[in-house]
């Protein structure tokens, strides 16, 4: 283990997402990244950094702003051996690409008799904060989780950004990549070797037996904060941070429920028909025993986000709701400190940049 | 675009590749009332000579792409009738085991490397094929076969602008038959000649009677061509009649949505009756040859619904099979 953890580095989300490009390109020629603003001066906030220069132009490359051809142009390199990364900074985009992601990409492999395989990542950025607006700060995991043939995935800690980004490349089936934009300049211990990290497994992050949370990407950041908070004052809870939606991992979040019988679910989409649904629908289905109270769900408002300071203040939930709501699980009645532990979680300042007390390491 | 000097084409190679596929849609639409063939079926009747004349210049190493009629382009390339036919009766030994049916058709080996009936779905994949061949310096050159009617959809211009940019050796073949469905091409398009915008797209273009086997087959020769020297994308429209309706087995000029154009000149424009004149008239070619060749394909016909009627249904156990790959 010594060896081992000397061979880590504190790194960035971010910088973790272009080690994991960096090692994949290197050990497998057929890769190759593309999208719009991959070799340019600001390379996708860094994360594809340098991969040109070690890596040359046909491997690494800008596109015309043609979200669905260029996909179906992967899909096609797909086919024909390339294991193709295509980068699009804001999800938001991705929905110009729909027709190839849904009707090629998710069915070729099934309705052409598993004879051929689609091995395409799509690393899809969710914006959010500086006035981002409705078209720019969209958390649609659930869009695309709906479709069976593809795998969505949303690792929250660096050390998962890069395992799981070089799985995704070696999978054999379309993978859409959700990065959150607040968590590229999350620090944490990534190993700096080439190393892959499971698709489909939760993880547990914290234990404890006054609550389950099962959350989504950058809400696991939040999440955690406040479960520090709670400890202080005695209230321990596990928290499981799903890391993809599809395939949902849910051994994990009832095997935990059994202990603790009470839910959060935390997501950076909507509510309605969202992962949080599909997530309780089936707690429902397999865990509705252990439940000793009605779950709980925060995700965001059910309107668009709007773009101005003011109105966006309030829209994105924070530890504050976080703590009103274990808090209301594990005991509305009981008489808590409240005001002490909203000290501790609330923020001050602006509140459409990221947390500055959010640094890591995760 | 000129066309190159020394391209030789065989006529009766020609001939033979549009009868068969006459032959075997005729086949599919006779048996069609059964009712055995439970999904949709797009015929290519009339539309023989482009499918045919452009496969004719490919070698067996080139990739076709198709769409939702492509029984004549799955043909045209050398993919597997038993297998067409066996997917068409949702057979487990169709190309796709049952889970495609006649718009989905597939043979790996034959270079047929996919069908699907969203319009321009596979444009940009003929073009991501061609872009491989191209960075593994592979001489080989990539075909997607489409209607007039892809040519309103942005996927095709999006595909054409980052062909032309990588200088792709791939070939955007239009069939030019004036209809999407039953909608006429004065509703959709204004009127300009659809190549010409390829051309503004940079591509080589090229435009000839579809009607004609020699004219499409010289034409994609030089086009697959200069495709294969590195002169980049080409694009062919090719001017042709789809007899029956959009979908079936039937003629149905009785609907009245193509009220400028009589059938009867359509099958006066008939691709085979051409080409068949050239035969009699240029090779001497008597009523004996001709029967011979249908005496050929009508076995071949009789052969191909033998192995479709030998071959198991498909295990309803395993429809949930390959969602994913390992």
């Amino acid at each position: 283990m010594q060896s081992e953890s000397a061979m880590e580095q504190e790194i960035t989300f971010a910088q973790a997402i272009q080690e994991g490009l960096r090692q994949a390109m290197e050990r497998y020629p057929e890769v190759m990244v593309m999208g719009e603003g991959v070799p340019d001066p600001k390379n996708i906030f860094k994360t594809t950094e340098g991969l040109r220069a070690l890596f040359g132009g046909d491997r690494v490359l800008d596109m015309p702003l043609a979200e669905n051809g260029m996909t179906g142009v992967c899909i096609g390199l797909a086919l024909s051996g390339f294991r193709p990364v295509l980068v699009h900074q804001r999800v938001d985009f991705a929905l110009l690409s729909m027709d190839q992601l849904i009707n090629n990409a998710a069915k070729w492999h099934y309705v052409f008799n598993g004879q051929v395989t689609v091995p395409l990542v799509v690393r899809l950025l969710i914006g959010r904060g500086w006035g981002q607006g409705p078209q720019h700060a969209q958390s649609l995991q659930a869009l695309f989780a709906h479709i069976p043939g593809l795998k969505v995935v949303m690792p929250t800690t660096p050390r998962d950004a890069k395992g799981m980004l070089i799985r995704a490349i070696c999978d054999n089936n379309p993978v859409l990549f959700l990065e959150h934009r607040w968590l590229h300049g999350l620090k944490g211990r990534v190993p700096m070797g080439y190393y892959e990290t499971s698709l489909d497994q939760a993880q547990i992050l914290r234990t404890g037996g006054a609550v389950t949370v099962a959350t989504f990407s950058y809400m696991t950041i939040e999440a955690l904060a406040v479960a520090d908070v709670l400890a202080d004052f005695g209230v321990e809870v596990t928290i499981i941070d799903m890391r993809s939606a599809r395939p949902m991992d849910m051994q994990p979040v009832l095997a935990s429920l059994q202990k603790t019988g009470r839910l959060l679910v935390l997501d950076t989409g909507w509510a309605s028909c969202g992962v949080s649904a599909e997530l309780l629908a089936r707690v429902v289905e397999q865990g509705f025993a252990s439940l000793r109270c009605p779950p709980l769900r925060i995700t965001l408002p059910d309107h668009p986000v709007p773009t101005a300071e003011y109105l966006t203040n309030d829209y994105y939930p924070d530890g504050e709701d976080i703590l009103r709501g274990i808090l209301k699980l594990v005991d509305a009645d009981r008489s808590w400190p409240l005001e002490a532990l909203l000290q501790r979680v609330r923020l001050t300042g602006h509140r459409d940049v990221p947390n500055p007390a959010f640094v890591g390491p995760f | 675009m000129e066309e190159l000097s020394g391209y030789s084409l065989d006529l009766p190679a020609l001939y033979y590749g549009m009868l068969r596929i006459r032959r075997i849609e005729e086949a599919i639409a006779k048996r069609y009332v059964e009712q055995e063939m439970r999904c949709p079926v797009h015929l290519c009747i009339g539309e023989e000579a482009v499918a045919v004349g452009v496969c004719h210049a490919l070698t067996p190493q080139d990739v076709v792409f198709g769409n939702h009629r492509s029984h004549g382009h799955f043909l045209a390339k050398g993919g597997c009738l038993n297998r067409m036919m066996a997917e068409i009766y949702g057979k487990a030994s169709g190309c796709c085991g049952g889970r495609g049916g006649s718009m989905h058709l597939i043979d790996q080996e034959a270079g047929f490397l996919g069908a699907v009936p969203i319009v321009g779905g596979t444009v940009p994949l003929a073009v991501g094929a061609a872009w491989a061949a191209q960075l593994r310096r592979e001489n080989r050159v990539a075909v997607v076969f489409f209607g007039d009617g892809c040519f309103e959809e942005g996927v095709l211009h999006e595909s054409m602008n980052f062909a032309a940019l990588k200088k792709l050796p791939v070939l955007f073949v239009c069939e030019n038959n004036r209809l999407s469905v039953y909608t006429r091409i004065e509703e959709r398009q204004p009127d300009r000649p659809i190549h010409a915008i390829a051309a503004a797209h940079g591509l080589g273009v090229w435009c000839g009677d579809g009607n004609d086997v020699e004219t499409v087959a010289r034409q994609a020769g030089s086009a697959v061509a200069l495709a294969r020297q590195g002169e980049g994308p080409q694009f062919l429209e090719f001017m042709t009649d789809r007899w029956l309706g959009h979908v079936g087995p039937d003629f149905d000029d009785d609907l009245g949505y193509r009220p400028n154009e009589c059938q009867a000149d359509r099958l006066q424009r008939c691709p085979l009756k051409r080409a068949g004149a050239t035969l009699e008239r240029q090779f001497g070619w008597k009523a004996e040859k001709f029967a011979a060749l249908e005496a050929l394909i009508q076995e071949e016909v009789a052969q191909a619904w033998r192995f479709v009627r030998e071959s198991p249904n498909p295990n309803p156990q395993t429809r949930g099979d390959f969602s994913y790959a390992e």
